[in-house]
């Protein structure tokens, strides 16, 4: 296993003239949770396009797993998840039958997706359903399926885009504990979200300000430097400046 | 390779199971054609047919009485000038006369052969087809009767006359039209939906992020739509030669491999649809608005290409639907082979290329 799952320098995204992504700096370390935080706009999604090489970085430079964003595509696939800001799973699909697929297209024998699959349904208690069609599903119990689907090859590092967008605290609470599932088991999460406590149950966390990276540490640490009593306002301090949000 | 079928497995389930895909996928050739071939059925029953019988004798009303046996003529008996029955026709009164010369029976007698005028009119075609083939069979088989028995066989000789259309063209070259547009829709619209229906939905990124390649990506997802297509060929052609009876005289073997070309064609084109937009929606009026409309019009089979104005003439080049409705006419309806079809054959294989080469271009592996 690498030191650093993902090592970042100066990495820039530009469209036409607009800087999404501002020379962002950062490393992940193997087996950690790492939070990546920022309003509406600020450049996360944008940015962990880049480093799953769905996207070209303007400038900069990034290694993931190890492998260069570059020219190393094909071997960083092998070793990432991806969960996309929408959701990612085929609704007129069964569950087990998204399982087969994802697990399929990632080469897994019969035999593991057979496991896989039975396993999969146990631990999401969704024996009942294995046979519906994703789409006939609750939110929360979709965005839980679409997680235990994109970890399924066992990556070194999973990337969630909001993964838990709408959905309700308990459901929220029960999808944290399958992140520290994966994280025992040795998997690096990158996480963005919006709910300041989740950023609580990171190991470290960065917030994204107009494309930039304006801090970063573990949560503690954060709310020492900015003498703040929550996250919240932590994230508010920093995101007041931000000339891109909505407000 | 087993990635790949799973990829295949996973289209075949996303075409059975959306009811839109299926209707368009089975409903919409079964229906073009059964609907046409009805409109066809409906019409010859009863047709009204004049016998002008100038003269009058046992041989001349032999012919007639088996005629009006038949359930496919209502006869009038009036006596119409030629003038008076180019009226009936023009007012479609009558669908088809038979004349017989005044020396009918003189001619049969003396010389063992004499002639009949079969008139027919043939804007539609496929009726004055089946009306005229069927009055020629009555004749010969009256032909047949009186030759039983005697030593110099005698000689009826019908001759035609199609009315309005001499070449005949027009229904039958529906069936051309309706393959080529029936797999343009199938090949183009669906596939540039059901791949922009990914990047919408956003499972395209998930799959560029897989170690699975885009080009098999592509490939996996062009595949059912080939299998599906090549199936509705099928269907039609059974379903034109069984149920509306119209012949596929030329090879069959060259039929497919030209409908493979033109599939493939179609194909690309639906990926370069696919590549250019994001939105199911603008997919679906691109492929509808642009691919099936030009097919419509600058086919040939609704609207006879040579009496457009010469710039649609010429914009009807790029078609590519029309290069392969000549050819299926040529194969299928004339029995003609390679060597009559190699230019359009070209020209198809030409387009094929540079769409395919366009598209997969174009097919952006990563997203931005
Ligand atoms: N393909 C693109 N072309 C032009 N601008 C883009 C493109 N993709 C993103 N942007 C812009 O880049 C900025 C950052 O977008 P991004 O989606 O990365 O934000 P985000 O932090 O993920 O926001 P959210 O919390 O709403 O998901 C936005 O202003 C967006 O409009
Ligand atoms: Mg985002």
């Amino acid at each position: 296993m690498e030191e650093k799952a993902i090592i970042c320098k100066d990495l820039t995204k530009q469209f036409g003239d607009f800087v999404a992504v501002n020379k962002i700096s950062f490393e992940v370390d193997s087996g950690e949770i790492f939070g990546f935080l920022g309003a509406n706009g600020a450049g996360k999604t944008t940015a962990m396009r880049m480093l799953c090489g769905l996207s070209f970085p303007s400038s900069g430079e990034a290694t993931v797993a190890g492998f260069n964003v570059f020219n190393q595509q094909e071997k960083i696939k092998r070793n990432i998840g991806y969960m996309s800001q929408k959701f990612s799973l085929y609704e007129n699909l069964s569950i087990l039958e998204n399982i087969e697929f994802f697990g399929g297209i990632y080469g897994l024998s019969d035999r593991q997706l057979k496991e896989k699959g039975e396993e999969l349904v146990n631990t999401l208690r969704l024996q009942k359903e294995a046979k519906k069609m994703v789409g006939e599903l609750p939110l929360g119990w979709k965005q839980k399926l679409a997680f235990s689907v994109a970890i399924i090859h066992k990556p070194k590092i999973v990337f969630l885009d909001e993964p838990t967008g709408g959905v309700d605290p308990i459901t929220r609470r029960q999808f944290w504990d399958l992140i520290y599932k994966a994280a025992d088991d040795g998997i690096t999460v990158f996480v963005t979200t919006h709910y300041m406590d989740e950023a609580e149950y990171c190991n470290r966390i960065s917030i994204m300000v107009d494309g930039r990276i304006d801090a970063l540490d573990t949560p503690t640490n954060l709310k020492k430097q900015f003498s703040a009593e929550t996250m919240n306002d932590v994230f508010y301090e920093l995101a007041r400046g931000a000339k891109r949000s909505d407000n | 390779m087993k990635q790949f079928l799973v990829f295949v497995r996973k289209e075949f389930y996303h075409v059975f199971r959306d009811k839109r895909t299926l209707l368009i996928l089975f409903g919409l050739p079964i229906m073009q054609i059964l609907l046409f071939g009805f409109a066809l059925t409906s019409e010859i029953k009863n047709a009204k047919i004049v016998v002008v019988d100038y003269s009058k004798d046992a041989s001349t009303q032999k012919i007639i009485t088996k005629i009006a046996a038949s359930s496919y003529f209502t006869i009038e008996h009036n006596i119409l000038s030629y003038d008076d029955m180019d009226k009936a026709f023009k007012q479609g009164k009558i669908k088809c006369a038979i004349v017989f010369p005044s020396s009918f029976n003189e001619d049969l007698k003396h010389t063992n052969k004499a002639s009949i005028q079969i008139i027919a009119d043939a804007s539609d075609p496929n009726t004055a087809r089946t009306l005229t083939n069927y009055l020629i069979s009555i004749i010969s088989n009256y032909q047949a009767e009186i030759n039983a028995n005697v030593q110099v066989p005698y000689q009826i000789q019908p001759e035609l006359r199609m009315l309005y259309n001499p070449e005949l063209n027009g229904s039958m070259n529906f069936i051309p039209g309706v393959i080529a547009l029936v797999l343009m829709i199938i090949c183009t619209t669906l596939t540039s939906v059901s791949i922009v229906k990914e990047k919408e939905l956003g499972t395209m990124e998930i799959l560029l992020v897989s170690p699975f390649k885009p080009l098999y990506v592509i490939l996996s997802k062009v595949i059912p739509f080939l299998a599906l297509s090549f199936i509705d060929l099928i269907v039609i052609l059974l379903l034109s030669n069984y149920v509306l009876g119209v012949p596929i005289r030329g090879n069959i073997f060259l039929l497919l491999m030209e409908s493979t070309l033109f599939i493939i064609t179609c194909l690309s084109l639906g990926l370069l649809i696919s590549t250019v937009t994001n939105s199911q929606q603008t997919a679906m009026l691109i492929s509808m608005m642009g691919m099936m409309l030009p097919t419509i019009l600058f086919t040939g089979f609704l609207f006879p290409l040579e009496n457009m104005p010469l710039p649609l003439q010429i914009i009807s080049n790029v078609v590519p639907s029309r290069w392969y409705y000549y050819v299926v006419k040529a194969v299928m309806l004339k029995g003609l082979g390679l060597q009559a079809v190699w230019k359009q054959t070209l020209i198809l294989l030409g387009m094929c290329f540079f769409l395919l080469t366009v598209s997969f271009r174009n097919f952006k592996i990563r997203l931005a």
